[in-house]
């Protein structure tokens, strides 16, 4: 039944980014409206998905499709969504159908860097990155599943290596070279697995719960799947390519590397990691809670004295995978619910951010926090109150949808399955929450220096970056030479409010976080079936 | 009238949205950002309207709410009759949480001072930002405020209060920072966010303890298991709830953001310190009442830091210049009170206090306000005589003072005198190990005496002395500070004269169970204070009498350099760790990274002197490998 649906869901933008090869010249006009057109579809299809799913198998995947692939090998072409897939499909979907509202929207105004430089390129990268970011998400075979996750990277790299700032080269490199290393370690692990049980079936190993493996392959298995995955989601110290990648991207590559590309490491932890391999999962997760709480305190500390506004806001993200992995860690239902309920949340709260700091380094042409000079509620008051808004929701405030995710990580970790040791999560229990207070602390000094204050004529950059939290805020010289860069943006006028095609792709974004963080059981009535089958706690 | 709860939380909350967007969308056709435009004014009284009348409707709920067990809670007869429902569960895979919202005796009487509190700050509002062209979301902020204060008060389970708990921390956040122009302002904000947001850690953890132990959230259900806990299990609760009540509260030693919290405008200190945020931390405390008293260290604990909080609060009260200020620590102190009786185990004492307080508090800040929005600055120094020129604020505050006093026949006299009838029994009945209790009952009668003589000072400093030349006007970063030399407009006095009424009377609305020898020494006391005080300032009006302190009037003006202490443990570590992880994270982590990338290419590079085109180079190579397997098998065949 509606077995087509995710089938459709991945012929579409593919078949539109082929015929895009094969017409160039036809489709060059009408190529703002090709995107939009293409990316509506699918989304449209994925809300249909979303309309149609039986809520009350919400446990079992639906939708399957299971043909032979590559008969020799074994392989199966092999989709279908539950409870955990099912809102990162919608999700991506959204956040692409957003990225191409930003890009395409209005004539000759919008997204105007991005677009100008080899548009049609563009389109057909997007395109292909959806692919292979819905097909990831719908996979349910091990190598299909493989398949789809390298697919994502080649795209990803050329959007960085394109259309990013300054230093691309050396980020997109950094980029697929270090996600590339993590990939063949996972590839390894997922062999492994296959070598000990013969298939590659994603739901049938699910339902083994690792049956047929001896404990010490389950453990060496979950270390290289866990450590590919890692190398994505980004566990500490697996993260120093995200920074830079973040950083360089154009606006549409970082909302989507945060938003779904991150999804797909976690992602492999709920689908395949933890399921598959349940005894390796429970010798490893005291360490993989090590390493995610480090990641809590140490990425915002990182925040802290940060300067770059992207550049913090990806630091966050390791901070806020580090709850995700948290949830995985505890292995009780809590805790993953919570790590699935975080993914989604942090996917829409931090496409929102990077969108807004496009926004601004759109007009400020900088995103260095000194010299965007404060006073942003002032010159840009809807823009300042949308970056407000997002970093309250992503600090975690009760209401907006951040917080769930987070409090029952949380609250995993304060009862963690039975067969991990107890002091041990406690421990990770309050050095998580001490985390979460650092990250508001460095979401509240980030707003306070970027939107508060008297506009000024931005300083030089200079080197001063924790100045004016503690002391008196330093006086600017008057002889600043120059004009300030927030004057004229590049059309020569000065820089707008939120704009049309702006309103239009975050919208979406704001009613969603409230929709999440005022009715979580939403989300988590999706995911809890899915989840109490996948850990064996209810089948 | 079982949806009462409901509708009073949701319609200020359907308010804050209303008021953020409707009126900058109709805005916005007019010439945008034009302070004081016909627009903006008109922006502003839509804005005015969106707030007030959800507020009142609230208001009209949360007394129906209350008609039926009325001041029952503060009698001390127990009605357990609940109205309201649960909205439906969420399944989290553990303990699922209940979307109760409920109303009992205790929720009756906070919820009408919070909605009646609230509607008498949006009221002042109108008047005492008129001109502020940020006015709508200012106002729209404050809905969300009560929205939040009335979800902690009527919420049927421990997380659903949460989310009420954290949306007033937002709020706080918002509201101190509407003049974000001035850094300070900022920097205020900030602190008030984080310092209540580390206590609300606790407060999580600890509803997870509960939570776990009861095998739910829901408040009826943890009650009810409570006899069954382990006391370890309540003690670990109960003090992890109580970093939360301090934080939210403002006690000892999570304090530090109140006092700085003045830099919002006088209307929002009110709010905070009457009736929303401050009152939710003893809310809780009440509200979980039988867990605490099961818990006895904790009880102690409360004793202890509420004995220092009150006393140390009201001596830096007596130093301080700035008016608000004054009655920023005096709210500390007065909190440490409440806490204190609920040490004491006398919970409906304490949120007796907790309702004349609020309507005493609201009153003062409302007062100060006027006094602020005339005189032009916050320093008592710059005030004097202003009695004859706002004479309805005079006797408005005049009753403030003295219910802050405790002196007959002001409500403050019949609450505070409640707590020192608890806080004497504790000694008696063992509630508290005995050192806790002593401690607790001398620094009650102590701060008695120092309130007396704070409040008196504040109130000599402000009405009565030689009148000041009017200050010049403060340009930023309010836009409220207009000194127009007459009485403040009608919407600011209206508020004020409604509030003086129950600062005054509500004393007689509970049963009087009146101990005279504990009222006698009380008011004694608070005399000899304020005494003291007047004779040092007849001595020279102009002088601050605050100099009979000696040599300790710096300690107490700074506050005891809790805030130095905090910077140089806390705040400045934190730093230097995070720039010292920055450059970890670039050098050493990010450094290995690197450096197995260089090594890469070094190695490539040691390999393509091997690939560099000379064919003889080749040609010997495979010559010599050849060579080395003939060797090889013939050697080993």
């Amino acid at each position: 039944m509606m077995g087509w649906l995710p089938v459709a869901l991945l012929a579409v933008p593919l078949v539109g980014a082929l015929l895009l090869l094969l017409a160039p010249h036809a489709l060059r006009p009408r190529l703002r409206a090709y995107g939009l057109v293409l990316s509506g579809v699918t989304l449209a299809l994925a809300v249909l998905m979303v309309a149609v799913f039986d809520y009350a198998g919400a446990a079992r995947p639906q939708f399957e499709v299971d043909q032979p692939w590559i008969a020799g090998l074994g392989l199966r072409f092999h989709l279908g969504v539950d409870g955990i897939s099912l809102p990162l499909v919608a999700l991506t979907a959204l956040l692409t159908f957003l990225c191409f509202v930003y890009l395409c929207w209005g004539r000759e105004r919008a997204g105007e860097q991005l677009m100008r430089a080899r548009p049609r390129a563009l389109v057909f990268t997007l395109l292909v990155l959806e692919v292979g970011m819905i097909g990831t998400f719908l996979a349910l075979d091990l190598l299909l599943f493989f398949v789809f996750f390298e697919v994502v990277l080649i795209p990803m790299y050329f959007l960085i290596a394109i259309w990013g700032g300054e230093g691309r080269g050396a980020a997109s490199a950094k980029f697929i070279l270090y996600t590339l290393l993590g990939s063949v370690v996972m590839l390894l692990g997922l062999l492994l697995v296959w070598a000990q049980t013969g298939t590659l079936d994603i739901e049938a190993l699910a339902a083994a719960h690792g049956a047929g493996m001896a404990r010490s392959v389950q453990i060496l298995a979950f270390v290289a799947i866990g450590v590919g995955l890692a190398v994505k989601t980004p566990m500490w110290p697996l993260h120093t390519w995200l920074p830079d990648a973040h950083t360089e991207a154009p606006t549409v590559g970082s909302v989507l590397l945060a938003g779904v590309l991150l999804k797909m490491g976690t992602y492999g932890f709920a689908r395949i990691a933890i399921p598959i391999l349940p005894d390796g999962a429970a010798a490893v997760a005291p360490w993989l809670g090590a390493l995610a709480v480090v990641g809590i305190v140490y990425g915002a500390l990182a925040c802290l004295a940060q300067r770059d506004l992207k550049r913090m806001i990806a630091y966050s993200s390791v901070g806020h995978m580090g709850f995700v992995l948290l949830g995985f860690a505890t292995l009780t239902p809590v805790g993953v619910n919570g790590a699935l309920f975080a993914n989604v949340a942090h996917g829409l709260i931090t496409g929102l951010l990077f969108f807004l700091a496009g926004a601004v380094k759109d007009r400020y042409h900088t995103a260095d926090m000194p010299s965007l000079g404060g006073g942003m509620l002032a010159t840009l008051p809807r823009l300042g109150s949308l970056l407000t808004f997002a970093s309250i929701a992503s600090l975690g405030l009760p209401g907006l949808a951040g917080f769930w995710g987070e409090m029952l990580a949380l609250f995993g970790a304060f009862q963690p399955a039975n067969v991990l040791p107890r002091p041990l999560f406690l421990t990770y229990m309050v050095i998580g929450g001490l985390g979460a207070v650092l990250t508001a602390a460095y979401f509240l000094v980030m707003l306070s220096r970027v939107t508060h204050g008297r506009p000024q004529r931005p300083a030089r950059p200079a080197a001063r970056v924790l100045q004016e939290v503690g002391g008196p805020p330093p006086a600017v010289p008057d002889d600043v030479a120059g004009p300030p860069p927030a004057v004229l943006d590049d059309v020569g006028r000065p820089p707008g409010d939120v704009r049309t095609h702006e309103l239009l792709a975050w919208t979406p974004l704001v009613v969603l976080i409230l929709l999440f963080g005022l009715w979580p059981g939403l989300l988590l009535s999706l995911t809890t079936p899915a989840v109490l089958t996948l850990l064996g706690v209810a089948s | 009238m079982t949806t009462f709860p409901l509708l009073a939380v949701l319609l200020p909350f359907l308010a804050a949205f209303a008021g953020l967007l409707l009126p900058r969308l109709l805005h916005r056709r007019g010439p945008a950002a034009e302070p004081g435009g016909v627009a903006g004014a008109r922006a502003n009284t839509r804005a005015a309207w969106i707030a007030v009348l959800p507020t009142a409707a609230s208001a009209v709920l949360a007394v129906w709410l209350a008609w039926g067990p009325g001041f029952a809670f503060l009698n001390g007869e127990g009605t357990s009759s609940l109205t309201g429902r649960t909205y439906g569960t969420i399944v989290t895979g553990g303990v699922p949480i209940s979307l109760t919202l409920q109303a009992d005796d205790l929720s009756g009487v906070l919820g009408v001072l919070v909605t009646l509190v609230a509607l008498a700050v949006q009221i002042y509002s109108i008047g005492y930002l008129r001109d502020d062209p940020r006015y709508p979301s200012y106002s729209a902020f404050i809905s969300l405020f009560t929205s939040a204060m009335l979800l902690v008060v009527y919420a049927g389970d421990l997380l659903v209060l949460y989310v009420g708990w954290e949306i007033m921390g937002l709020c706080s956040y918002l509201l101190i920072g509407h003049w974000w122009e001035d850094r300070g302002n900022s920097r205020a904000a900030v602190k008030a966010f984080l310092v209540t947001r580390l206590g609300d850690v606790g407060f999580l953890f600890g509803i997870f303890v509960l939570g776990m132990a009861a095998g739910s959230f829901r408040v009826a259900d943890v009650l009810a298991k409570v006899p069954e806990m382990s006391p370890a299990t309540l003690v670990t609760a109960t003090m992890l709830l109580l970093a939360g009540v301090a934080g939210k509260s403002a006690q000892v030693p999570l304090h530090t953001w109140l006092p700085d919290a003045m830099a919002g405008p006088t209307p929002i200190s009110a709010l905070i310190h009457a009736a929303t945020m401050v009152a939710a931390g003893i809310f809780i405390v009440a509200r979980l009442f039988p867990a605490f008293l099961a818990a006895r260290p904790t009880l102690d604990v409360l004793a202890v830091v509420a004995a220092l909080g009150m006393l140390g609060a009201a001596l830096a009260a007596l130093a301080q210049d700035d008016l608000k200020r004054v009655l920023a620590y005096s709210t500390v102190s007065q909190l440490a009170y409440m806490a204190g009786g609920l040490a004491a185990g006398s919970d409906t004492s304490a949120v007796f206090h907790l309702v004349t307080h609020g309507a005493f508090k609201a009153l003062l800040f409302l007062c100060a306000g006027v006094v602020i929005h005339h005189a032009g600055s916050n320093l008592m120094s710059q005030m004097g005589g202003l009695r004859r020129e706002l004479p309805v604020t005079f006797a408005a505050m005049t009753i403030g003072f003295a219910a802050l006093m405790g002196l007959p026949p002001a409500s403050g006299f019949f609450s505070k005198d409640s707590l020192l009838v608890a806080m004497d029994g504790a000694l008696a009945t063992g509630g508290l190990t005995d050192a806790a209790a002593l401690l607790l009952h001398a620094c009650a009668l102590a701060t008695v005496a120092v309130t007396g003589a704070y409040a008196t000072r504040a109130w000599l400093r402000t009405f009565f002395g030689e009148a000041k030349p009017a200050a010049l006007p403060e340009p930023a970063p309010g836009t409220a500070h207009v000194v127009t030399g007459r009485e403040a407009p009608r919407s600011m006095l209206v508020p004020v004269a409604l509030l003086a009424v129950p600062a005054l009377l509500l004393g007689f609305a509970v049963e009087p169970h009146l101990a005279p020898g504990v009222a006698a020494t009380s008011v004694v006391l608070a005399l000899l204070g304020a005494g003291a005080v007047y004779a040092f300032w007849r001595i020279d009006p102009a002088a601050d009498p605050a100099r009979l302190l000696g040599p300790f009037r710096v300690p107490c003006e700074r506050a005891f350099y809790v805030d130095g202490l905090y910077a140089a443990l806390l705040v400045r570590p934190v730093m230097v760790l995070a720039r010292l992880v920055v450059s970890t994270d670039d050098h050493v982590v990010d450094g290995a990274v690197r450096g197995s990338g260089r090594s890469a290419r070094g190695l490539s590079g040691a390999l393509r002197f091997a690939q560099n085109g000379n064919v003889q180079l080749y040609v010997s190579g495979l010559l010599a490998g050849v060579l080395l397997i003939v060797v090889g098998a013939v050697v080993f065949a």
